[in-house]
């Protein structure tokens, strides 16, 4: 398989939220806004380049039986990284985001990822892997994101485009999480089969 | 080359020093991000400093002290200073009243104990509701703003309790906890303050404190 | 007084599932049926009350205790999956009947975000042993009420006329939607 197939594999083909329905707690939790969505979409990326590649570089040093804790090792160390790195430069983010950046850990993508792909496959397809699954999560929750603030405020990345009153504020809040991705995925679904 | 077999000193090896390069990588990061994280914290505490209090020209941060409130606990104040003359103070204040739990405050008077400006610092309050004391308390429209008034004859309250600020619509719990927050700094700056000419006034600041309980 | 506060606030006003998004991948996987969602429920209970304690004990001995803050993600995922294997091993031993209805889901717990974020939520909120096991085990009951509202409607749902595009996921999530909404009813009562 060659690496541009690779990529677009985990943008379009397996999309871990539209198509392989993993990940959901911070596809609901963090999709306020466009950019909050865009910026745990970006961590979350990041993580699953290192992860990846890392656990393809060492797969061959960790015996079978304790494959996994040593994923979850691997994967905690990079999360830690990100999770001090976002405090130190970008502290507004940072705030936002609160509680699931830690939780990038349990969040099934990126074992999933490593186990699936990771594990047997080289470093530089495996860098491809995590890009392309990486940015695929990214895509969806930035989506997520804009509609529900277009909805809810009526803005647009921060930007004003419908007067404030005519946002239906459910859509910022948790229950519109549900209903805007439920509609999204049912969309995606609707555009694969034609 | 090989992939190792699943023996066990095998096992306990591998997880070891995946354990110990991780800690050492992490305590590497730690060591490179602690500053900037001390760094950004303090600069974003100085800017809400200088939001809330007249010009200074002293530390704040370092002269800081804690004071008691009216109901027993203690807040932190940062005493603004200029020409060596106390010019205002901003406290570091907080309620268990809002909405969605604790909202964490800082507020500054001027040594008359005009409330000169505040700056939410940490809140859980509804996005579109709650979340709007960020801008409304400082609005200057109908009687939302509390920007200039002085708390020393009452506490400030909403509207609905007899008061004269008007509360967020539709957000009448956060807004009480809001005001609430502030007569919890004022009583706290008026317990320590020098200035003796509205000290009498604690006493009923100590009662309209407790009626917001 | 304050311990029914923290109680009430974290089964109904700060649902775990249906207001703070953890535990979502359980709450759409395994509930669609009431006596899996039960059984589900149940282990999720379980393993994080004494996940919680345990993790808590090790923030303030260990890591508190020695500087090591930064080691705490890693720390906490490590005792949480240790922790889920050993209560797979001893429930096998002691109780073999608990071990039929619960055994199945102790292995996904450990990606279940909701245990590892309320052993973070706790020392965020800073909380003492007591209201520590107080949270942890409301949160837990939280939880598993909403998995088994949930798969009740579920249930009647998979007997329900939906539209073809709108099936599966899509209508679970809708329906999840309507249900954090009615939760939403309950916000400000603390």
């Amino acid at each position: 398989m060659n690496k541009i197939k690779i990529l677009t594999n985990g943008i379009i083909k397996e999309n871990p939220i539209f198509v392989l329905l993993l990940g959901m707690c911070p596809t609901l939790g963090t999709t306020s806004s466009a950019v909050n969505g865009m910026g745990m979409g970006l961590a979350t990326t990041f993580v699953l380049v290192c992860s990846n590649m890392a656990i393809s570089a060492l797969k061959n040093l960790i015996p079978d039986q304790v494959r996994i804790p040593g994923y979850i090792v691997v994967i905690a160390t990079f999360v830690t990284a990100v999770q001090m790195c976002m405090e130190a430069f970008i502290p507004a983010l940072y705030a936002s985001l609160g509680l699931f950046i830690p939780l990038i850990v349990v969040n099934c993508i990126v074992l999933g990822r490593a186990e699936a792909f990771a594990a047997k496959n080289g470093i530089v397809s495996s860098l491809f892997d995590g890009l392309g699954i990486g940015l695929g999560f990214t895509l969806a929750l930035t989506l997520l994101g804009t509609v529900r603030e277009l909805l809810g405020t009526g803005k647009f990345f921060g930007f004003s485009i419908l007067p404030e009153e005519y946002g239906a504020l459910i859509f910022v809040l948790a229950p519109g999480a549900f209903i805007v991705l439920g509609f999204l995925i049912a969309l995606v679904n609707k555009l694969r089969k034609a | 080359m090989e992939k190792l077999k699943s023996s066990l000193p095998n096992m306990l090896l591998s997880l070891t020093v995946i354990c110990m390069s991780a800690g050492a990588i992490l305590a590497g990061v730690n060591r490179y991000t602690s500053e900037p994280i001390a760094w950004s914290k303090a600069a974003a505490l100085e800017a809400a400093i200088k939001q809330v209090t007249p010009d200074f020209d002293n530390n704040p941060i370092r002269d800081a002290y804690k004071a008691v409130t009216s109901d027993g606990d203690s807040l932190l104040i940062y005493p603004a200073v200029k020409d060596g003359k106390q010019v205002g103070v901003a406290v570091d204040s907080n309620t268990k009243n809002g909405f969605n739990g604790e909202i964490k405050i800082i507020v500054g008077f001027d040594a008359e104990g005009i409330l000169v400006n505040y700056a939410v610092l940490q809140h859980a309050e509804t996005p579109g509701l709650g979340a709007k004391m960020q801008e409304w308390f400082r609005t200057e429209k109908n009687n939302q703003s509390v920007i200039g008034k002085s708390l020393a004859q009452k506490s400030l309250s909403v509207t609905k309790d007899g008061g004269d600020i008007d509360a967020i619509t539709a957000s009448t719990i956060t807004s009480r906890a809001f005001l609430h927050a502030i007569n919890r700094a004022y009583s706290a700056c008026k317990g320590t303050a020098p200035d003796s000419a509205t000290g009498a006034t604690r006493s009923t600041d100590k009662k309209k404190g407790e009626s917001h309980e | 007084m304050e311990y029914v506060l923290i109680f009430i606030a974290a089964v109904f006003v700060n649902n775990i599932v249906l207001s703070q998004f953890l535990g979502i991948c359980p709450f759409l996987g395994v509930s669609k049926k009431i006596e899996t969602a039960a059984g589900m429920g149940a282990a999720v209970t379980f393993v994080l009350t004494i996940s919680t304690i345990v993790t808590f004990l090790v923030q303030k001995y260990v890591l508190d205790a020695f500087g090591l803050g930064f080691m705490q993600t890693i720390t906490f995922i490590l005792i949480i999956a240790a922790l889920v294997q050993m209560v797979e091993i001893i429930l096998k031993k002691v109780s073999p009947a608990l071990y039929q209805a619960l055994g199945v889901f102790l292995p996904l717990i450990t990606t279940n975000c909701c245990i590892l974020g309320v052993a973070i939520l706790v020392i965020q909120k800073e909380y003492n042993l007591l209201e520590t096991v107080v949270f942890a085990a409301s949160t837990a009951i939280g939880f598993a009420l909403a998995l088994i509202i949930f798969a009740g409607v579920r249930e009647q749902l998979a007997m329900t006329r939906v539209p073809k595009g709108m099936q599966g996921t899509p209508i679970a999530l809708i329906t999840a939607g309507l249900l954090a909404m009615a939760f939403m009813g309950f916000s400000g009562i603390v």
